[in-house]
């Protein structure tokens, strides 16, 4: 592998540094500001990576921006003020064992993406950042029991497959917008939030407590 | 053109039943009751026109209805017909906030199905997958109470991820294929140049893709939403996820497994899905043992009968075959149980066993189909679920694969001991004391009697153009006819 160079490699690392925080950090509003700073990063690689700056390029970067670093963490916090959620991320994997299961992933990631031919990319930092950040937030989807910090680590399995589909942006258009598809989900999501507020019988956000179905 | 108009009606009336006016006093207008059953009638004329007169494909080549797609779509189609005839009655027993948004969301339910069984573009088979999720969503909240929302919150989780799994595997698809050979993600440009695909890529993509839609699916360990959504969503709502939602995440699985076949990968591919498979079996039949909701246990056996899906998907040869023809008998029996398990909901409110004794005296009609329906999903003869069964079996015995077809049958059978154990007792058992007949409305039984007919006629004769469709999907999946 050659020394990763430039400005994409330094945003890559970046985003992967902002999924070692959130799985280390015990507040909820920290969780959030590090995936609007994510969401920020992610808008701004199409415009690093792309060969000429087109209208759509800066379209999709303004997109990305607005959704993932403005509407969805404003939403979040809305929704922890309306449904008066508790400021802590409460994980059923202590915080010193999600932080080596994050180096695991990269490890993991690194080493599967050196397997994986690609065509040549502008930085090779992306496939395994990618696949890092797909691992990690799935790791905080599963290890947290606030529905709230689920939809982060939603959120950042997401800007993992974002951040693949920037390896084909040039040769398949509107690929990445499939992408932002997704983040209605999680728009939804958190109306959910609210509407368990809403429905009294919930006196708490904890999605442990959703267990009234089970065999 | 019939291919466009069969994706946008849906659609379009979709958004008409959401602003026509509401009637008076609570009730659902007649008009948007017609205009469901109008829409229902219609979809299943055109799809009934495709199977007399196949017709172009159409938007360069992104809709078509190839035989793969084609045996979905009359799935759907003919579920949903059957479903919309229920609707009818049932909106009119029971209807929260007028049935505007219920009426709505089948219709984008419907829309959004027939999309992903056209589609031969797999962007646009994901976005219709994706479609169907939020369709659902707000049938399954009907009721709006605490367990539903638990229920629809569980779903929409679950299957989120599942969805974001195939994405990724979609991208994995692109990033296997060359440059310049063929338009990106165009199923037949994947085809053609196959043998081109980057192995290692192929590899990645099926299994995200495998996972994805299996989770939508609900093959086991990605089916723990299914019990809880079926249990809790209105019976009819059940019957379409069990019948239509799942056949058609069936088939975004049978799509990337034809890639993955004519890339000749199927010794990679076929362990794996034969491994879900055996998986999703041996968890039905631990959970349908002692099972006290004839809901919970209906979900249950639909993860079994994903499994057996997918088992002939891997077992190749006839069991492609069986696949295909299963995903017919399947879509629409589970229609016609849920639809039967619904009057019974409709008549005592609930669907717990230990309420519901003696139905064949308290809903004779009722009571008589659903212990039909039971010998017909366990497959037992003569229903069509019989053959399709046998000819998985079939496959797996002149594969060598003995011990998978004694393992499938051993399943089987005590999947079948489950069932009939639950079911007998809510059929036969001596009713609460005072109990009269309930008088079934038309409406209500006329869908599960018409979906009954046509189960039990595939298991006696398969038309010959059926047969036709059935075997070019087998070879198109790698396998071969009977």
């Amino acid at each position: 592998m050659s020394s990763p160079q430039g400005a994409p490699a330094l945003v890559l690392l970046l985003v992967m540094l902002l999924d070692f925080a959130v799985l280390g950090t015990t507040r909820l509003s920290t969780c959030i500001r590090a995936v609007a700073l994510q969401g920020l990063l992610l808008g701004a690689l199409p415009l690093l990576l792309a060969s000429t700056l087109s209208a759509h390029v800066v379209v999709l970067a303004l997109g990305t921006v607005a959704v993932k670093a403005i509407a969805l963490p404003w939403l979040l916090r809305w929704a922890i003020r309306e449904a008066s959620v508790r400021r802590e991320v409460e994980p059923l994997v202590g915080f010193i064992a999600s932080l080596l299961l994050g180096a695991v992933a990269v490890a993991l990631a690194f080493a599967v993406a050196d397997r994986l031919p690609l065509p040549e990319l502008r930085t090779e930092l992306l496939v395994p950042v990618s696949l890092a950040t797909v691992i990690i937030g799935f790791i905080v989807l599963i290890t947290r029991r606030k529905a709230v910090t689920q939809v982060v680590g939603y959120l950042m399995l997401e800007n993992g497959i974002y951040l693949f589909g920037l390896t084909q942006a040039e040769s398949v258009p509107f690929l990445l917008e499939l992408g932002v598809l997704l983040d209605v989900f999680v728009g939804v999501f958190i109306m959910g939030i609210v509407v368990f507020h809403i429905n009294r019988e919930f006196d708490s956000l904890d999605s442990a407590r959703l267990t009234e179905l089970s065999d | 053109m019939r291919l466009l108009l069969l994706c946008a009606l849906p659609l379009v009336t979709a958004l008409l039943a959401g602003i026509l006016p509401g009637a008076r006093s609570g009730r659902v207008a007649f008009t948007r009751l017609a205009l469901l059953a109008g829409v229902a009638l219609a979809h299943a004329a055109l799809v009934g026109s495709l199977w007399v007169t196949p017709a172009p494909a159409i938007l360069g080549g992104w809709l078509d209805a190839d035989a793969l797609g084609l045996i979905v779509l009359t799935v759907v189609s003919v579920l949903f017909l059957a479903t919309a005839m229920y609707t009818v009655g049932y909106l009119q027993r029971e209807t929260p906030r007028g049935g505007r948004l219920f009426v709505s969301a089948m219709l984008i339910f419907l829309g959004a199905t027939t999309v992903v069984s056209l589609s031969q573009h797999l962007a646009m088979l994901w976005v219709g997958m994706e479609a169907t999720t939020f369709a659902v969503a707000p049938l399954i909240f009907h009721r709006h109470d605490r367990r539903s929302l638990e229920a629809v919150w569980k779903y929409l989780l679950i299957s989120s991820v599942g969805i974001a799994l195939a994405l990724l595997g979609t991208f994995f698809l692109v990033s296997a294929q060359p440059e310049g050979l063929g338009r990106p993600l165009m199923l037949p440009d994947l085809l053609a140049h196959a043998e081109a695909l980057h192995p290692a890529w192929l590899r990645a993509a099926f299994l995200f893709l495998l996972v994805g839609f299996g989770t939508k699916m609900g093959l086991a360990p990605m089916h723990t939403w299914k019990p809880d959504t079926y249990g809790e969503a209105p019976s009819l709502v059940s019957g379409l996820m069990a019948g239509a939602l799942t056949s058609c995440a069936f088939l975004c699985v049978a799509r990337i497994t034809q890639v993955v076949m004519a890339a000749g990968l199927g010794s990679f591919a076929q362990p794996v899905l034969i491994g879900f498979g055996l998986l999703s079996l041996s968890v039905a039949a631990v959970f349908v043992i002692g099972q006290s909701d004839v809901k919970r246990l209906l979900a249950y056996s639909s993860v079994e009968h994903m499994g057996l899906l997918v088992l002939g998907l891997g077992l190749g040869g006839v069991g492609a075959y069986g696949s295909m023809l299963h995903v017919l008998n399947n879509g629409l029996a589970k229609g016609w149980m849920f639809l039967v398990v619904g009057n019974v909901v409709l008549a005592t409110g609930s669907s717990a066993a230990a309420v519901n004794r003696g139905l064949l005296r308290t809903l004779p009609v009722s009571g008589t189909l659903l212990v039909l329906g039971l010998f017909a999903v366990t497959g037992s003869p003569p229903f069509g679920l019989f053959l399709s069964e046998f000819t998985i079996l079939r496959a797996a015995v002149a594969g060598g694969h003995i011990w998978i077809a004694a393992i499938m049958l051993l399943l089987l059978a005590v999947i079948f001991v489950g069932m009939a154990v639950l079911i007998l007792e809510m059929a036969l058992g001596s009713p609460e004391p005072g109990t009269v007949p309930v008088r079934e409305g038309g409406w209500l039984v006329v869908g599960p009697i018409a979906l009954a007919a046509i189960v039990l006629m595939l298991g006696v004769y398969i038309p010959g153009p059926l047969n036709d469709a059935l075997t070019r999907a087998a070879v198109a999946l790698g396998g071969r006819a009977p």
